[in-house]
């Protein structure tokens, strides 16, 4: 190859990315960015929500509920995706940046304790959980199960179920022994994989296409204190909160968006009875009647 | 007219990487300092815990996440410099020459695998093997990360063992036949100690290319905060912590400059490790 031939190749890169970026007149775009909880959820919605208007353009990523904030923050999305609230601190910056943050809320969850099928254990309490997630017990004779080691799977700290489990449920640091796993789906495929493992999903990530829970892994009723325990697949008792891990799971925008906007139809469709529709059908929970009127409030203010 | 601006041209070219190098040093180091305005140099160095937002106070100890980084780079230069060295033994002293022209690159081409899809590899089969072979929960852990980075390194490795085989002038090999040596003892006794720097300095390079890898770690090294306490134990090497948390800092605060620390010490330890190498290569050419 001669000398010239080889520096012709240099620009390469650049004509790939000019044959990939064809026409994109006419369209508008909408970025989301976050939860790992929710990009499955959001991208099934944003899937449907492109059949009905063709012009539309979304992107749905995720990364963590932590992320998408940060975004949010420097402006580089239209919607922020988070399994929990925005803490104190990110409101504050938001504040700081000038951004009139507004709160969506998008569906309910019940975070699903998900264990090994050949486990003993077949349920836990709340206290329990935090034991075993702190290190406070470290083999599984110490909760009702084998003499086993068990072995702990959650989330980075990039993750807002990360910090959502750690606040309601454990009220300590994790465990240093705890894996972080990338996301909701490596948890699920680990326990499948792992005899002496637990790990906590959001409710959508067990169940498959039909709504039954997934083969090769087994999610087991939590109990609050010494009341009966209670399973996350049981929709009203995680809508009315009596699942002790239920929460709500949230959009946020960095204003409220223009009356005609995509923003706008997007959250419309969301909060739909079709949108909705496809929450339970993802496996999540559709919003209670205080959800509805909640987002009834961001709704009012569009204009 | 060229005659001058075309050395003008490459000096500045130079001048300018230089310049970039000295930089990013410069960030680095003025970066990381500020993290010890709230950390306690003791604790940075000596804690072994790694929490930056933890549920109660921080904690800000590299042990854990240093140890995870040596651990797999010790599995990975195990299994990467034998296999390295013998490789360019077979391609420098044995293969015909044919041969070699198709092997050497060959193996180079090792080296253009992204190292993203190492990490699927070892997600899919590696990681599940080493589970069943040795009784695990879980196959992710130091010793799946190690070989796979070790495979990374591969390339670099027997290219510059070859290299520096290859160097060694006809004239040793032919004067220990001529004594009525055998191969193998021309190659053990002669060519080998005769290309020992340069061999040395193909370990040094492929350690400085092990112990930046990122990618197959963050995927494969099973990602625990805690002290390992084996090779089966899961480990989060240094480059993967900086490149979990720094999605989730601000800028500016003291998290965020403790993962320029991080990166810092991580650039020194290169630094050295490829400073070696260079000064052991240069006396080979000596």
């Amino acid at each position: 190859m001669s000398m010239h031939s080889r520096f012709a190749l240099l620009p390469l890169p650049l004509l790939l990315l000019a044959a990939c970026n064809s026409g994109t007149s006419n369209t508008t775009n909408l970025t989301m960015k976050g939860s790992d909880t929710e990009v499955q959820l959001v991208s099934n919605l944003a899937e449907e929500f492109a059949k009905r208007d063709s012009s539309a353009r979304l992107s749905v990523t995720g990364g963590g509920s932590a992320t998408g904030i940060a975004s949010l923050l420097n402006g580089e999305i239209d919607i922020a995706n988070s399994s929990r609230q925005m803490s104190d601190a990110e409101r504050a910056q938001a504040r700081e940046r000038g951004i009139d943050l507004q709160e969506f809320i998008l569906a309910r969850d019940g975070l699903s304790i998900v264990l090994h099928p050949t486990n003993p254990v077949i349920t836990l309490s709340m206290q329990q959980l935090s034991d075993v997630y702190s290190g406070r017990a470290t083999r599984w004779k110490d909760i009702g199960g084998s003499d086993a080691p068990i072995v702990l799977y959650g989330r980075q700290s990039t993750s807002g179920t990360f910090g959502f489990f750690r606040d309601t449920v454990v009220k300590d640091d994790y465990a240093s022994s705890m894996r972080n796993m990338e996301g909701s789906q490596a948890i699920v495929d680990a326990v499948r994989a792992d005899a002496n493992g637990i790990g906590y999903v959001g409710v959508g990530y067990v169940k498959d296409g039909q709504g039954n829970v997934r083969e090769g892994i087994t999610v087991i009723p939590i109990a609050q204190n010494t009341d009966t325990p209670v399973s996350p697949l049981d929709r009203e008792a995680v809508k009315r909160g009596d699942y002790p891990i239920s929460r709500p799971i949230y959009q946020y925008l960095p204003a409220v968006p223009p009356r005609g906007s995509l923003v706008e139809s997007f959250l419309l469709f969301e909060a739909s009875g079709d949108g909705q529709a496809i929450v339970e059908a993802s496996g999540f929970y559709a919003i209670t009647a205080e959800d509805v009127q909640q987002n009834a409030i961001l709704f009012a203010k569009i204009r | 007219m060229s005659e001058h601006i075309v050395p003008w041209c490459l000096m500045c070219a130079t001048f300018l990487t230089v310049l970039l190098l000295i930089g990013i040093f410069l960030f680095l180091f003025l970066s990381s300092l500020r993290a010890f305005r709230e950390i306690a140099l003791s604790e940075f160095f000596f804690g072994n815990n790694w929490n930056p937002i933890s549920y109660h106070t921080p904690s800000w100890g590299i042990v854990a996440l240093l140890q995870g980084t040596l651990l797999v780079s010790t599995v990975a230069l195990l299994f990467a410099s034998p296999l390295g060295l013998f490789t360019a033994i077979y391609l420098s002293e044995i293969a015909s020459p044919p041969l070699r022209e198709i092997l050497k690159p060959t193996i180079e081409m090792i080296a253009g695998i992204p190292s993203v899809v190492l990490g699927l590899l070892g997600l899919l089969f590696l990681a599940p093997l080493i589970a069943k072979t040795f009784h695990l929960s879980n196959g992710l852990n130091a010793l799946t990360a190690g070989i796979l980075v070790g495979i990374a390194a591969l390339p670099t490795i027997a290219s510059v063992c070859e290299d520096a085989l290859s160097g060694v002038t006809l004239r040793y090999r032919e004067a220990s036949l001529a004594l009525g040596a055998t191969r193998w003892t021309t190659i053990r006794w002669v060519v080998l100690p005769a290309a020992l720097p340069g061999i040395t300095a193909a370990i040094m390079l492929g350690f400085g290319r092990i112990i930046g890898e990122t990618m197959i770690v963050l995927m494969v090294a099973g990602n625990s905060l805690a002290l390992p306490r084996s090779l089966f134990s899961p480990v989060r090497p240094m480059t993967a912590t900086i490149a979990i948390e720094i999605k989730e800092t601000v800028i500016g605060s003291t998290h965020w400059h403790s993962l320029f620390a991080l990166g810092l010490i991580l650039f020194l330890l290169t630094f050295l490790v490829n400073f070696v190498a260079d000064f052991l290569i240069h006396r080979r050419t000596l």
